[in-house]
């Protein structure tokens, strides 16, 4: 009983080490953001004058534009060209460069981002050079970045769901009379929809919080939130980023809440129809 | 309900119209010297096959024999490596599936998992761009059909294994195709509702007229339910043939070891008269007698084939008349099976003989138990000879 009990306080300490690791660098920043003074480690009184300054900040809020756009079309076409990846992965029996494209589409996820952004300065560089194509870096040349990145993933990600899709569904609904592209478009996305959303986020979240291959490729006036603060506390203290920090992270939690609030829900839903249909069976 | 299936059955059994009889009558599906090849390796090895209008054809044979690449050919998921497959007397080489006449249901079902029954059976009718009330109408005819209106919201995985396949039939029937293809539909079921099933599906086929061709693994299930029925083996016909001639006058040692339980005597003709055939048998250590009006040299190896059935059991000796086959030996192993006995009997030679004797009226029979010295009869027109 005693080992047992030491092996749980063992357990707690653990857990309580854990959650205060992870949590209270959390904290400090979010306490900071609503903190009188400059200086984090030194308490003055409550105000949201960051949070005000924040909002009257142009740079900032071009910053979380861009980004919010490159992410957004980044995740988009990573998704549509991800999809065409795994289904041509998955579907098609042989083609050539096959053996190629499966082992190759995956080494971007093992890359160091230092890496990848350095092979894509290099690559405009060069473009630059041959074609005087991109005359500089910028929104472009961030979003080519951002989604030759994230479409190694997406396509990772729905290539392995492709490959749990029973094919005899396709034929069934060719045999239906249904042609191809309708047999696919109305069997099976709909089934991998799931994967399909889930790297769609990951996308979103993968460019969002990209800074090193952004500053790679980057060129001048086109700065992306992550560049943008990471400069800003490279230069010293700076609570307004804590405002913004807390922001970011009040919009992820209420996030998190909502989807699973809907996620329970919809099970308990499916749980009731269940019940009610057996109840009528009998 | 049930006896409208056993009537339908009765119809269908009784039918004197066997158009594979007729040289005048055309095929609807035509296999004509039909290969597949995947790779170096040979499926399906020129297959001629004439199927018609509302048959209920059966596919049987070994796994592996290429019994589902036959169907999936036929309904357009395959293009043969050679030949022609002939629907209603065109080709349908390089016709898509989705303009065929002809509908599958799968082996795995293939229900669409996040479609309900209803909308799974309306798929088909939705494509069709049907009028809204026909559509309705259909759905519910193919709902009742099946039995499962009280089940039309549900999703597949809330179904049972039974109510999926009768979904899925319901699925492929809506089209009212002119040929149904199946492939094993009634493996997934317990004994009962396979029974069960297998009478609705005759009766579907009855009332709807559609061709069937099934794929079975179960040659019961191809006796009980098939206009004529096809032995495949290694890709290749071995005999076609109504379910009794397949049984009772199989082409080979393949099928009537395939076809029911069989006894197996391995011999050379000794003597070959107009309407008798004898045959000397290390295993029988003597001559059987088999009336057959074939030709056959002597000295040439063939097989006796006698069905358990038609063997007799005796603790005394039976009278000895013209032609029949007697044999003595052991009983070595009995089992009941309610409507029928299974003996197996050692003969002198070695050989174990299969015998099946109807626990009705052959009381005299089941007096005979283990280690029981007895005699094995069977008439020279209960056996027939094969020659491969
Ligand atoms: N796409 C394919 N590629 C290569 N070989 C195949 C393919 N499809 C089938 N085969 C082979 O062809 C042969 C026949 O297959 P088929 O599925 O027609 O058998 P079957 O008679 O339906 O067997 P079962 O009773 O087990 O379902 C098998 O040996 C199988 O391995
Ligand atoms: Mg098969």
């Amino acid at each position: 009983m005693s080992k047992f009990l030491r092996k749980f306080d063992f357990l707690q300490v653990i857990l309580i080490l854990s959650l205060a690791l992870l949590y209270i660098p959390i904290i400090v920043m979010v306490v900071g953001s609503f903190n009188a003074s400059q200086l984090a480690n030194h308490w003055t009184g409550f105000t949201l004058e960051w949070f005000v300054k924040l909002f009257n900040d142009r740079r900032v809020l071009e910053a979380a534009l861009l980004s919010v756009e490159i992410a957004f079309l980044a995740s988009t076409i990573s998704v549509i060209l991800g999809t065409l990846i795994g289904i041509s992965l998955v579907r098609v029996p042989r083609f050539f460069g096959r053996l190629l494209l499966t082992t190759m589409i995956t080494a971007p996820l093992v890359m160091p981002d230092v890496i990848t952004g350095l092979c894509q300065a290099l690559l405009f560089n060069q473009t630059r050079v041959l074609f005087g194509w991109p005359t500089q870096g910028g929104f472009v040349t961030i979003l080519l970045a951002h989604i030759t990145f994230t479409m190694a993933y997406a396509a990772v990600t729905i290539q392995s769901r492709m490959l749990t899709v029973d094919r005899s569904l396709e034929d069934a609904a060719m045999d239906l009379g249904a042609g191809p592209v309708r047999a696919f478009v109305e069997i099976t996305l709909p089934i991998i929809a799931p994967a399909l959303f889930s790297s769609w986020l990951l996308g979103l979240t993968l460019s969002l919080d990209d800074v090193v291959i952004a500053s790679f490729v980057t060129g001048p006036g086109a700065t992306t939130l992550p560049m943008t603060i990471y400069s800003k506390v490279k230069l010293g203290v700076s609570p307004d980023m804590n405002a913004l920090a807390t922001i970011i992270l009040a919009i992820v939690g209420a996030g998190v809440i909502i989807s699973n609030i809907i996620m329970v829900r919809a099970e308990k839903q499916r749980q009731l129809d269940e019940s009610k249909a057996m109840a009528e069976a009998h | 309900m049930s006896t409208n299936h056993q009537t339908a059955h009765r119809n269908a059994k009784q039918d004197p119209e066997k158009p594979w009889l007729n040289p005048n009558a055309k095929p609807f599906v035509r296999f004509q010297n039909v290969s597949k090849q995947f790779g170096d390796f040979t499926a399906v090895d020129s297959i001629n096959l004439d199927i018609y209008k509302g048959e209920m054809f059966a596919l049987v044979g070994g796994s592996g024999c290429g019994k589902t690449t036959l169907l999936r050919m036929l309904a357009g998921f395959l293009d043969p490596s050679a030949g022609k497959v002939m629907i209603d007397g065109t080709d349908v080489n390089g016709v898509p599936p989705y303009e065929r006449p002809v509908n599958m249901m799968f082996q795995s079902y293939a229900l669409f998992p996040h479609m309900t029954v209803e909308k799974n059976i309306a798929y088909a009718l939705k494509l069709d761009k049907m009028e809204k009330d026909e559509r309705k109408r259909r759905i519910d005819e193919a709902l009742e059909m099946v039995q499962m209106s009280k089940f039309a919201h549900r999703k597949p995985h809330q179904l049972s294994g039974g109510q999926r396949q009768r979904v899925a039939l319901a699925r492929a029937l809506i089209k009212r195709p002119k040929v149904l293809l199946l492939d094993e539909p009634l493996s997934a079921l317990d004994k009962k509702l396979r029974e069960a099933t297998q009478f609705e599906l005759m009766a579907i086929q009855y009332k709807l007229g559609i061709t069937f061709i099934f794929v079975t693994h179960d040659q019961e299930e191809a006796m009980a339910l098939s206009s004529r029925i096809a032995v495949l083996d290694k890709g290749q016909v071995i005999q076609v043939g109504t379910p009794s001639e397949i049984y009772e006058f199989p082409n080979s040692r393949f099928v009537a070891e395939f076809v029911g339980s069989t006894n197996m005597f391995e011999g050379t003709v000794v003597e070959d008269t107009p309407n008798q055939v004898v045959i000397e048998s290390a295993s029988t250590k003597g001559n059987i007698n088999v009336d057959d009006v074939g030709r056959y040299q002597i000295g040439q190896t063939v097989w006796v084939n006698v069905r358990p059935e038609k063997i007799k059991l005796s603790k005394t000796k039976p009278a000895k008349h013209a032609g029949l086959n007697v044999l003595e030996g052991t009983v070595s192993e009995l089992g009941y099976r309610g409507n029928h006995v299974i003996y197996r009997v050692k003969a002198a030679s070695g050989k174990i003989i299969m015998v099946f004797a109807q626990s009705q009226n052959r009381t005299e029979e089941l007096d005979i138990t283990w280690d029981d010295k007895v005699f094995i009869s069977w008439e020279a027109d209960g056996c027939i000879i094969v020659k491969s």
